[in-house]
């Protein structure tokens, strides 16, 4: 092969390198297109299995941090003039000794059971230059309402394990991103990389047995068929903890928690 | 060409006019036997414009490695969802909070990519050189590569192992950036070199080509740690072995060789950037491992250390790629032991 042809082989090799890759993106591009349509659809489910509402239970609680509440960082949002949120972090929200965005849902103890995708989505809003709730909890396939009440451009950022990762910005009053999570996935973290310190978590689970604590700490989980449950208590930087329950027909049972401190 | 330059015999110091290098001073005319028709020469005159540009392109590489850091070490390597366009479109976009460190390295990365067009077509068209020529061409390559795996990284939401691989080629498009500009300067062009023939064992030769080695280990181990693929103990435990290797390679160089001035400056510099690097490393892990661990978003004192560790070690491998060149140009290996090691270890041809 003399230099010429080396050099124009060369030279097609980098078009077609270059060529594939706009290609990559313009199919990503695509995507993005289509921000109403959900980025990953629900497996079809089979039809829910029924629930005796006469007998439904419930559990409830209050979910407390043992020790001394650490202190709130601080975050600095100069880099953007637009972001006017409230400038401290979420990590661990601790008020009284009550211990908010816990998320608590029943991880084992139904069985085989079905349950039906709530059509109402859950909702995320971007404002302040922080997410709405902190933390959230939906079920696989139902619809999760992302929108930006900023006057700044955000990404939204997913980074699961089990489900599809995405990354899609959302200018200042665009309309809402309409997405879903396929599989199951306890705090799946989301970012903005725009503004490195917004930050929340999605629980993505099967059933609609959850609930997330609030600044009281307290949680209340309805409509649970009598049976014996693990309560699984989740917190992003202070990990799970479990408690078994067994409810009977129509119980209404408390179930407190508590974290230590780290 | 190698083994032409390496058989040199007998006395310590030899002169140049025999010597091989990959750069011929350029008034040394090789004529024929009969002395009628001078040979075609591999030399080339000293083009001060061209080597000023190589110095520039080299200079703009190492902003272009500061800014690739700063977009890191700020978590705004995915602040623009699309590539190559940004937001769908080529023109600049509002540069607040991660999308300014972001944009700003892509802009430089395409004038970079147009420099280094610039260069290469102009080092093919003005260099006599052969070898120089297609040194040009593969810091196009190194430049296109770099540029699929900057575009790879955002795609595919910085898989570690494609992140790092943009961290290494970007090195080692400053290392050739840097050789061209050398290769171009009119020391490597016009002067002669200092011959000193290396007679210990390990020769310091191996001792350069092990430090550029352990330096490549350490870089991609950095990088692995720094995009979440590998703890930072594996770059923390090499940098022990960097240590012993670079300070074992400087101080053979400057006991040696130190007469010897393309040989003396460079190891004195790998000395002095290892030591800065080192506390640079140690300032690193401190902001980020030890204090940075719970942080909610990249303090400055993150950012600035481990940009400047970034940037210190891209200098570090420069440096030690360019004393591996000197070493190569102006230490041969005496050829009684090359000789020895050939009758010991006869080779079928």
């Amino acid at each position: 092969m003399n230099k010429k042809t080396s050099l124009a082989t060369f030279g097609l090799l980098c078009l077609l390198g270059l060529w594939l890759l706009v290609g990559c993106s313009k199919k990503e591009e695509t995507n993005e297109a289509q921000p109403s349509a959900p980025a990953t659809t629900a497996a079809p489910t089979a039809a829910a299995t029924p629930i005796d509402p006469s007998t439904v239970a419930s559990v409830s609680g209050t979910v407390k941090f043992d020790g001394a509440a650490p202190k709130a960082s601080k975050i600095d949002m100069s880099q953007d003039p637009a972001c006017k949120g409230t400038n401290t972090a979420e990590t661990v929200v601790v008020d009284g000794g009550n211990l908010a965005n816990v998320f608590v849902y029943v991880k084992d103890g139904l069985g085989d059971r079905t349950f039906a995708v709530p059509t109402q989505a859950v909702t995320i809003d971007q404002k302040g230059c922080q997410y709405h709730p902190h933390v959230l909890g939906a079920m696989t396939g139902q619809n999760i309402e992302i929108k930006n009440d900023d006057q700044t451009t955000h990404n939204i950022h997913p980074t699961p394990q089990a489900n599809r990762e995405w990354n899609e910005s959302q200018p200042p009053a665009a309309a809402p991103l309409e997405k879903s999570f396929a599989r199951e996935e306890i705090m799946l973290p989301v970012k903005c990389n725009q503004h490195p310190w917004m930050r929340m978590y999605i629980n993505v689970v099967k059933s609609p047995f959850y609930a997330v604590t609030g600044p009281d700490g307290k949680y209340e989980i309805k409509g649970l068929p009598p049976g014996t449950y693990t309560i699984a208590f989740v917190q992003e930087k202070l990990g799970e903890q479990t408690q078994k329950v067994t409810l009977a027909a129509k119980d209404s049972k408390t179930v407190d928690q508590s974290f230590k401190a780290q | 060409m190698e083994d032409g330059r390496r058989a040199r015999p007998s006395s310590n110091r030899v002169g140049t006019a025999a010597l091989g290098c990959p750069a011929e001073p350029s008034s040394a005319v090789v004529r024929s036997s009969q002395g009628a028709k001078p040979l075609k020469s591999l030399a080339t005159p000293y083009n001060r414009a061209h080597h000023r540009f190589a110095v520039f392109v080299a200079c703009a590489t190492f902003v272009l490695i500061i800014a690739g850091a700063l977009v890191t070490s700020n978590d705004a390597g995915l602040s623009i969802p699309d590539w190559p366009t940004s937001f769908g479109s080529f023109s600049v976009p509002p540069l607040h909070g991660g999308i300014k460190y972001e944009w700003s390295h892509r802009a430089i990365a395409g004038s970079i990519v147009l420099l280094t067009i610039s260069i290469a077509a102009w080092t093919w068209f003005a260099d006599r050189r052969r070898w120089m020529k297609w040194l040009g061409v593969a810091a196009l390559c190194t430049v296109i590569t770099q540029a699929i795996l900057g575009g790879l990284t955002v795609l595919m939401f910085q898989p570690p192992w494609v992140s790092s691989a943009h961290a290494a080629v970007a090195q080692t498009f400053f290392c050739i950036a840097v050789t061209i500009a050398m290769f171009t300067g009119r020391r490597w062009v016009e002067d002669a070199p200092q011959i000193e023939v290396d007679t210990r064992r390990p020769s310091l030769i191996t001792l350069t080509l092990l430090s550029i080695f352990v330096l490549y280990v350490q870089l991609i181990l950095g990088a692995m740690f720094r995009h979440h693929g590998m703890s930072w103990w594996p770059h923390v435990a090499n940098a022990a072995i960097v240590a012993i290797v670079l300070i074992w390679t400087a101080i053979r160089a400057l006991w040696q060789f130190s007469k010897i001035e393309a040989v003396r400056r460079p190891a004195i510099l790998l000395v002095s950037l290892l030591i800065v690097q080192l506390c640079l490393g140690f300032a690193a892990f401190l902001t980020r491992v030890a204090w940075g661990r719970d942080a909610v978003q990249p303090e400055l004192s993150l950012v600035i250390s481990t940009v400047a560790h970034v940037a210190v070690g891209a200098l570090l491998l420069a440096t030690a790629v360019i004393l591996a060149i000197q070493v190569w140009r102006q230490v041969p290996v005496s050829s009684q032991d090359l000789v020895r090691s050939r009758t010991q270890n006869p080779v079928a041809v």
